[in-house]
């Protein structure tokens, strides 16, 4: 990422954010880094851009990419609500939502049940290391099923399958990556920024400090030994033209709401993340094997987001002028009539 | 019953048989999904008509259908709106509550009953008015299961008859209140027919009302208050509304969906200038409101008590990150579930400081369905001026009941945003803008939003300096938090001011706020006709205070703050802006039965508090049958 312009003319220094606080070696640092690349390959403008977080290490972490973009941390678990709000403001906003796995699976499960059920326009990213890292490691609700704290603690519930919920409830780009992997995770953050709908992205994301030891199912090295790749995927966005050769029937081609194109190398020859059944088939098989399914789970391009299904004005709400919000005299003489 | 109550008796009947014109209460007892709501608003419009000042409460259970409701209009040649507490005619048509409503009336009372519940048995100090409602239905209404909601027509028929209602104005405002549905109207129409000529054949008039025309309703309108405080919200402009349904709430959004559906519309597009979303409870409600402000947006959400428990977070977070926020509380009685559908001023407190840590929020207090749609555009200038939440505390009386109302003046103002940072501005600044900065010296600071193109800054609920970089230095928490302070003190110029009238010579003063307003003016015409205790009057309309509070104390001996709950809110509240001077004066009248506040209750606690004696009366209350205990 040297100082070569992006499509609209910005740097990349443009899309860094302040100097991180979360610890070093933390996986939500690499995340960070990868959403500055998406951003800055993808041309999009700081300016409309809408950072949202919740309350955890997870969400301190819009802090410190896109420094160019408005940003609003939360309360914990209802970062979905406050976007949601900032979107029906204005349309024309790109959001990106960082939670945690216990401010999305614990105290946030109400708000994100709902935000997934909306399809409203919003990359939700959940940094999923399986504990709550800011006060000092205890189980979050993604821990997994005889999973072990530091202090020798097994987890004795089984955990929610956030990207199982969001299929279920209604997202329409569900996906997994590891923060670890940067190929995968950068080639779906581009996507995402290509689709028009709620994008649920859950990323295992190790806690060096709390969670990464013998015995966690969220470690680097536990993570590392049972990741299990759907399909390799590659993202061509919409402005670039480049023609891919493949064999036919051994690549899947999605395309995207603004004309881009994702490839998906299949690895798994019977998979095909446009059918919710076998997503949700193949999520408890990887569950069942004590594996993790990554890479596009389901996305279906094409259905309505929440705002165009409230069929507003094609302007931001927030900057209509006052003649168009503001019903003329004989309106109200017309209201009062009927009430006489 | 002694010899000398039953004289007593005797004689307050023969005073009732005077004729008693365009000055009385009646009460409709019937069960809840009977189709009652109609029949009454029905009789409620057609005595407007005859230029009658009128007001109606419903008082019915947290049920959708087959609990006891009792429906109470007032006829009041001299204006007064509040409940009246004595029933002067009783239609009894629930079985389950009959007995006990004829046995609490006052002796002269009228009753209209169904024949068969022989409630002419009970008593023989009241005028018994037997209808055989089954038989009457029968022949005008031959499809049976639509009988039960036709029936209620009937006593509206009876009534015309009995009190002088003009029955052409009756069909009419039957017509109206039915729209298009030819049918309804049809069946109905002759239901109220049927009452009509039943009572002119078989009941001789022995009571002494009557409705009488009058001039005091030229063009006046019939609203409830949630209706208005909507009209208001879409003229001020709102392009944002999330909501969660909640009694007596509900009927604010919805009328307001159903205004932006038809005066919303952009006219070359055809889409909407505006976005309503239901929630998925009132937590997310305030979450969808701030974020939609943050990013620009006119936004508000309508609840009740246990919506604004919930929103305590936020309502922190809005007030600290400060984001506008417009929130109406529709009271109802609390704690808890409480009686959701009765009235109540009990949120105030609440309100006041809703979220931990230090926090102060703006408060506006309609009395009227006028002040519901004013204030609900004074609520949207003062969130964004100050940027904060503003609470308009309605209560369910306002917001549910049908209220008569002086046509609603369109608005003389174009709105204002407030501080919102302009390129201009950042100018002058040389440059050099900071999110929390004090720049005037009124504790607002200017505020940019998202896509503006201006400099951004990162929103957060955690401490931040006057720059809105993340802080926990102690100078910078301080000068944050006596920031707002300040801000808050700007604002007591500019909430609202009280509504005063002075009197000449009055020791006495009267506070009250809201719904309360009504029994007040006519309970200071009680005290000042019945006992000549002069006193003055003092409307709260806003809050944090005014200066004008402490001058209206000081100007009077003793203060009687009337309100609509246990713990005397308001004075509490006002007991910590007062000096311990002025805490002396004040005294407290005090109604919280979940019924609306009447006169006649407050002027025998403002008397018995100034040393006269005072009658005991029973408190006839409705609602305090055993039918009310079964509803969830």
């Amino acid at each position: 990422m040297a100082g070569k312009l992006n499509r609209i003319g910005l740097e990349p220094v443009v899309y860094k954010g302040g100097k991180t606080t979360l610890c070093a070696g933390c996986g939500h640092n690499s995340i960070s880094e990868r959403i500055i690349e998406a951003f800055y390959e993808m041309g999009i403008d700081p300016q409309q851009v809408v950072k949202l977080s919740g309350i955890g290490c997870s969400s301190k972490s819009p802090a410190y990419f896109l420094g160019g973009s408005h940003g609003f941390n939360a309360v914990h678990g209802r970062m979905p609500s406050v976007g949601t709000g900032a979107m029906l403001a204005n349309k024309q906003l790109i959001a990106i939502g960082i939670s945690g796995d216990g401010d999305t699976g614990a105290i946030g499960i109400g708000q994100f049940v709902h935000l997934m059920r909306r399809n409203l326009p919003i990359i939700y990213i959940i940094e999923d290391n399986g504990c709550y890292g800011l006060t000092k490691g205890q189980f979050s609700p993604t821990a997994d099923l005889g999973s072990k704290l530091k202090n020798g603690v097994v987890n004795d519930l089984p955990p929610l399958d956030t990207c199982a919920l969001a299929v279920e409830l209604g997202a329409t780009f569900v996906a997994r990556s590891f923060s670890g992997d940067k190929k995968q995770l950068l080639s779906l953050l581009k996507a995402a920024l290509a689709h028009r709908g709620t994008v649920m992205l859950d990323v295992i994301s190790p806690c060096v400090t709390f969670n990464d030891h013998e015995g966690s199912t969220k470690s680097y090295s536990y993570v590392k030994d049972h990741d299990d790749p759907l399909e390799e995927v590659s993202f061509v966005p919409f402005f670039e033209d480049i023609s891919v050769d493949y064999e036919p029937g051994s690549r899947q081609e999605v395309t995207m709401h603004d004309g881009s194109k994702l490839f998906l190398k299949k690895l798994e020859e019977d998979y095909d993340p446009t059918d919710k059944i076998s997503a949700l088939k193949r999520l408890q098989e990887t569950a069942r094997r004590g594996e993790f399914a990554t890479g596009l789970i389901y996305i279906e391009p094409d259905r309505d987001d929440f705002l165009t299904q409230l069929n507003m004005v094609d302007e931001p709400l927030a900057t209509l002028p006052l003649s168009r919000v503001r019903p003329g005299p004989e309106a109200l003489e017309e209201i009062m009539e009927g009430l006489r | 019953m002694s010899p000398t109550d039953l004289a007593v008796q005797a004689q307050q009947s023969a005073e009732r048989r005077q004729r008693v014109v365009n000055d009385f209460s009646i009460q409709v007892a019937t069960v809840n999904g009977s189709g009652s709501q109609t029949a009454n608003l029905v009789l409620l419009r057609s005595i407007l008509s005859m230029g009658v000042p009128v007001s109606g409460k419903n008082m019915f259970p947290s049920n959708i259908a087959g609990l006891p409701t009792w429906y109470t209009i007032r006829a009041s040649k001299r204006g007064y709106v509040a409940r009246k507490k004595e029933v002067d005619f009783l239609v009894a048509m629930n079985p389950e509550t009959a007995k006990e409503d004829v046995l609490t009336l006052d002796p002269g009372a009228a009753v209209v009953y169904d024949e068969p519940l022989k409630l002419n048995a009970l008593r023989d100090d009241l005028v018994f008015y037997p209808v055989p409602f089954d038989k009457l239905v029968a022949p005008v209404c031959p499809d049976a299961k639509l009988r039960r909601l036709v029936r209620n027509m009937i006593y509206d028929g009876v009534l015309a008859k009995l009190l002088g209602i003009d029955l052409a104005l009756m069909d009419k405002a039957l017509a109206k209140q039915m729209g298009k549905k030819a049918k309804a109207v049809t069946l109905n129409t002759g239901a109220l027919k049927a009452g009509w000529d039943f009572a002119e054949a078989h009941l001789a008039k022995q009571d002494p009302f009557s409705i009488e025309v009058m001039n005091e309703t030229a063009g006046k309108i019939l609203i409830e208050g949630n209706a208005a405080a909507a009209i208001g919200c879409m003229m001020a402009g709102v392009t944002v509304v999330a909501w969660y349904p909640i009694t007596p709430s509900s009927s604010l959004c919805e009328s307001l969906i159903g205004y932006m559906k038809k005066y919303r519309m952009d006219k070359q597009t055809g889409k909407a200038t505006f976005a309503i979303v239901q929630a998925e409870d009132e937590i997310a409600s305030l979450g969808m409101v701030i974020g939609a402000s943050w990013a620009g947006a006119r936004s508000m959400t309508a609840t009740a008590g246990p919506g604004i428990s919930l929103m305590g977070e936020f309502a922190g977070l809005a007030y600290y990150a400060e984001t506008p926020a417009v929130i109406f509380d529709v009271q109802r009685v609390g704690p808890s579930t409480g009686l959701p559908t009765r009235t109540a001023q009990g949120d105030l407190l609440q309100a006041a400081f809703l979220s931990h840590g230090d926090t102060k929020h703006i408060m506006l207090f309609p009395s009227s369905v006028e002040e519901c749609y004013e204030m609900a555009q004074e609520a949207f200038e003062l969130s964004e001026q100050f940027q904060t939440p503003v609470f308009v505390m309605m209560d369910l009386d306002l917001g549910m009941n049908n209220w008569m109302a002086d046509a609603f003046k369109y608005p003389g103002q174009p709105i204002s945003r407030g501080k919102v940072l302009t390129k201009e501005t950042l100018q002058k600044l040389g440059g050099d803008w900071g999110r929390y900065r004090d720049v005037d010296g009124d504790g607002i600071p200017y505020r940019t939003i998202p896509g503006d193109g201006l400099p951004v800054y990162f929103t957060r609920g955690s401490g931040h300096n006057a720059k809105g970089q993340y802080s926990e230095r102690p100078d910078d928490y301080v000068e944050n938090m006596d920031r707002l302070s300040r801000k808050f003190e700007t604002a007591r110029g500019f909430v609202p001011k009280p509504a005063v009238e002075t009197v000449a010579g009055a020791k006495i003063g009267v506070i009250g706020y809201g719904t309360t307003h009504w029994a007040l003016g006519e309970s200071r015409d009680q005290l000042s006709e019945e006992t000549d205790v002069k006193t003055s009057y003092f409307r709260l309309r806003g809050y944090p205070f005014t200066p004008e509070l402490g001058a209206f104390i000081d100007a009077h001996d003793r203060v009687y703050v009337v309100e609509q709950n246990r713990d005397a809110q308001l004075l509490q509240l006002m007991k910590l802006d007062l000096s311990p001077e002025r805490q002396l004066k004040l005294r407290s009248v005090l109604h919280y039965s979940g019924l609306p506040i009447d006169a006649r209750s407050v002027t025998d606690d403002v008397l018995s508090q100034e040393g006269f004696e005072v009658a005991k009366k029973t408190l006839r209350t409705a609602g305090s049958s055993s039918g009310m205990t079964g509803g969830e």
